[in-house]
């Protein structure tokens, strides 16, 4: 009866819905998903799209300067949400400008859905005005792509795109669409009738798996969590589940570029970041460990350094939700399949009925948190302090400091104010740092720092900048003025290409090939000229005032932070060393690294 | 400088280590625009190695397609391989068919004979030890076609090269496990 009834239903649902355009099909698929914002720029191939999106305003459009940009607020969007971003371009330049948007999205598991416009069908391959193979082009550098070949196919696919992109490791999908699939009319498929491909399938959580890590980790003398952006991807439970289990364990924690936030900074068993630019504390944590449990971290060569001196004495468990990562780069003895938030809820599970059962011996690890304490005392982050001149690392502390009571979402570009972000300024919550880690875009932040913006309107979004990276993308200034998005851009301005000149002053015996940003613009004068606000500080004694202001303006502002030149980022693993040869500020001469590791990058 | 520890990981061996072998993958794919290109880039992209490839649809009602690679690494690397294969969506399995099943392996190849005379006889007569088939003939050359392993395949034209051979045309490796299980 039920059954009959349910039939009946379905029969005339399909028969009441009347036939639409693709452009309108598209856009009652995106409401269906429930997006709120599109990140965009109109074009030939997209315009019955952008009239759909007209005619009916329910979805807010924000209009980019530059492809790129869309990718890159959408992304800031999703990582500051966790839900996924929607951008829109359209085709040719349109979908090559955003190959570096997507390829960052892959690189740092973001869940983005792309969609391109694509010439009519017809023209396929004819090398028809504003064509190119987007498919063949985006293929390496999304999760998935589609081309749409009919209208009918269209509403399933945008329901798939979004399946794929925020399920399993998340990642940019993009969805092609000819111009005349646009215009010719079909049926809509609702969400719950589309087809679900099953391609993200996870295994399930083994006891025996999770029993054997918990064996390792009560055994385990000197053991270090070492998490990832997996813990971040898999939502603010995992984080909440990661604190529980380094409360109950007892065992310190560390985190990639990636990770920060996940883990309070400010809690005593936090060691802070590892890798290159990582704590002593972290990295030496590391490499003398027992037991290393990785969660949602895929041990990157940013991580790893030296790979055959990588951790040597130690077991390894690593938790990740792609199957690829384990064993990729490092031997794992325990690789543990499937969602970080779900995993550690089954360790904490166990470890607290074994706990139950039988004490573990907490004084196992006791003499673990005196070495800890000892490689604390070098006080890794410390730098000469000036009166005189304002430090690129002063600034950002104080500019961590004064909107510590602030609701703060930071994003970055890339390089050593990158670096010097992520040591100085503390996130003791997920989804409030931004950053490109995995491919390392310069331009990233500003268009992240928008995206985050148009999901948070009244919080305060910082993208802490350089001043080379923030021309690659200035042009978006503009699309904050427009939309309203007063986005805080603080420029450490050390008038080079900083993080460049550092490795060749290391590696190339300081001969500053075209790292020096000769004519650099008036950052005050170019805010004014895009009607925002411009602010410059050059004395530290002025420094916070000139902060509070940014802080108070409720305009897009660029904050022209005039630093030191010449200012390294340490500590710093050089290329081809190991985790306990890490270099610290003021004893570099020059001869650190050696020809092989040059070579590594 | 580096003093190398030994390591106590249950699993001594660094990802390079052990020696490299060939492997044949049965890749069950959905059979949609460009998923040989998603399978062929992958494995480039990453720099692993090709041998043989072979593809067609395998199942019209599932529209599925079975794709054949022939590669070589060390364990590792075929691990990696086959998970980074199963990364991508329109991928529904990858069977190691080496390691993991007993299984058949056969190629085709036609192979292009030109000479006189002695010669002539000579190939015919080896052909016919090699159970392959004269498909074409003229005075002066004959086209083979000969099925079965990889190394029969191999000896039989390095046999027929002394003899005239011109031209091969190979299908690549397909396989398929023996028993009554299938994949």
């Amino acid at each position: 009866m039920t059954g009959q009834v349910l039939q009946d239903k379905k029969a005339t649902k399909t028969v009441l819905t009347e036939k639409k355009p693709g452009a309108e099909l598209l856009l009652d698929a995106l409401e269906e998903q429930g997006v709120e914002v599109i990140f965009g720029y109109p074009g030939g191939a997209v315009l019955p799209i952008y009239d759909a999106i007209f005619k009916r305003n329910t979805i807010r459009h924000v209009m980019v300067r530059h492809e790129q940009g869309a990718v890159h607020a959408a992304e800031g969007y999703a990582r500051s949400t966790g839900k996924v971003g929607v951008v829109l371009v359209t085709s040719g330049p349109g979908a090559t400008n955003a190959v570096t948007g997507l390829a960052d999205a892959l690189l740092d598991s973001i869940p983005v859905v792309c969609i391109t416009g694509q010439v009519a069908r017809a023209l396929i391959g004819t090398d028809a005005f504003q064509e190119c193979d987007t498919i063949g082009i985006t293929r390496s550098c999304t999760k998935h792509n589609y081309l749409v070949e009919s209208p009918q196919k269209l509403p399933t696919l945008v329901h798939e795109a979004f399946h794929i992109a925020r399920n399993g490791r998340p990642g940019p999908v993009l969805i092609d669409i000819p111009k005349d699939v646009q215009f010719e009319e079909a049926h809509y498929t609702p969400r719950d009738e589309a087809r679900k491909r099953n391609c993200i399938v996870l295994p399930e959580i083994r006891d025996t798996q999770i029993e054997t890590a918990v064996d390792l980790m009560r055994q385990a003398r000197r053991p270090v969590f070492y998490t990832g952006g997996g813990v971040i991807n898999a939502g603010p439970v995992a984080s909440e589940t990661l604190r529980a289990l380094a409360r109950d364990t007892g065992f310190p924690v560390t985190s990639t570029l990636m990770g920060l936030g996940a883990f309070p900074a400010s809690d005593p068993q936090w060691l802070g970041m590892l890798g290159m630019h990582g704590s002593v504390e972290a990295n030496s944590v590391m490499h003398d460990c027992d037991v290393m449990i990785a969660i949602g971290a895929r041990f990157d060569d940013r991580i790893t350094g030296r790979l055959d001196a990588f951790s040597p004495n130690s077991r390894k468990i690593h938790i990740d939700i792609d199957r690829s990562s384990i064993n990729k780069n490092v031997r794992i003895d325990l690789g543990i399949v499937g969602d970080a938030g779900a995993i550690m809820e089954a360790l904490l599970a166990e470890w607290r009925k074994r706990e139950a059962q039988e004490k573990s011996d907490r004084d196992r690890i006791r003499a673990w948190w005196t070495q800890i304490g000892k490689w604390r005392a070098t006080k890794s982050f410390c730098y000469d302090a000036s009166d005189q001149f304002i430090k690129p690392q002063y600034a950002i502390e104080r500019l961590y400091q004064l909107t510590r009571d602030k609701d703060v979402y930071v994003t970055t570009e890339v390089g050593q104010h990158q670096m010097w972000a992520a040591q100085y300024f503390h996130f003791d919550d997920p989804n409030r740092w931004m950053t490109s880690g995995g491919l390392g875009t310069m331009g990233y932040g500003l268009p992240a720092a928008l995206g985050v913006q148009a999901a948070h309107p009244d919080a305060l979004v910082i993208d802490i900048a350089g001043d080379a990276s923030v021309q690659m993308t200035m042009q978006e200034m503009s699309t904050a003025v427009q939309h309203d998005l007063p986005i805080k851009i603080f420029i450490v301005n050390n008038a080079y290409l900083g993080m460049v000149r550092q490795w060749q002053e290391l590696l190339h015996g300081g001969r500053y090939s075209h790292s020096y940003s000769d004519s650099l613009p008036d950052f005050v004068k170019l805010a004014e000229a895009y009607g925002g606000v411009g602010l410059r500080a050059t004395k530290p004694q002025e420094l916070d005032a000139k902060i509070e202001e940014m802080i108070s303006v409720n305009k897009p502002v660029l904050f022209d932070c005039v630093v030191t030149q010449e200012e390294n980022v340490f500590p710093m693993i050089p290329s081809g060393a190991a985790h306990n040869e890490m270099l610290l500020g003021g004893t570099v001469t020059g001869d650190e690294i050696s020809d092989a590791g040059k070579a590594l990058v | 400088m580096h003093s190398k520890t030994q390591s106590q990981s249950v699993y001594p061996v660094t990802p390079d280590e052990g020696a490299a072998a060939e492997a044949i993958l049965a890749v069950i794919v959905d059979n949609e625009p460009g998923v040989l290109s998603r399978v062929v880039g992958m494995i480039s992209a990453r720099g692993y190695n090709i041998e043989s490839l072979t593809v067609a649809e395998t199942d019209v009602e599932k529209h599925t397609s079975r794709i054949t690679v022939v590669t070589n690494g060390t364990p590792a690397k075929i691990e990696q391989i086959k998970a980074q294969l199963g990364r991508l969506v329109p991928v529904r399995r990858v069977i190691d068919v080496t390691a993991e099943t007993e299984a058949l392996e056969r190629e085709l190849a036609l192979v292009k004979v030109v000479s006189s005379g002695d010669q002539r006889v000579e190939a015919m007569r080896l052909a016919d030890i090699f159970r392959a088939r004269a498909l074409d003939a003229t005075q002066t050359s004959f086209v083979f076609e000969v099925t079965g392993t990889r190394e029969k395949i191999n000896a039989f034209i390095e046999l027929m090269k002394p003899l005239g051979l011109t031209e091969t045309s190979r299908t690549g490796v397909l396989s398929i496990r023996r028993g009554v299980e299938s994949d």
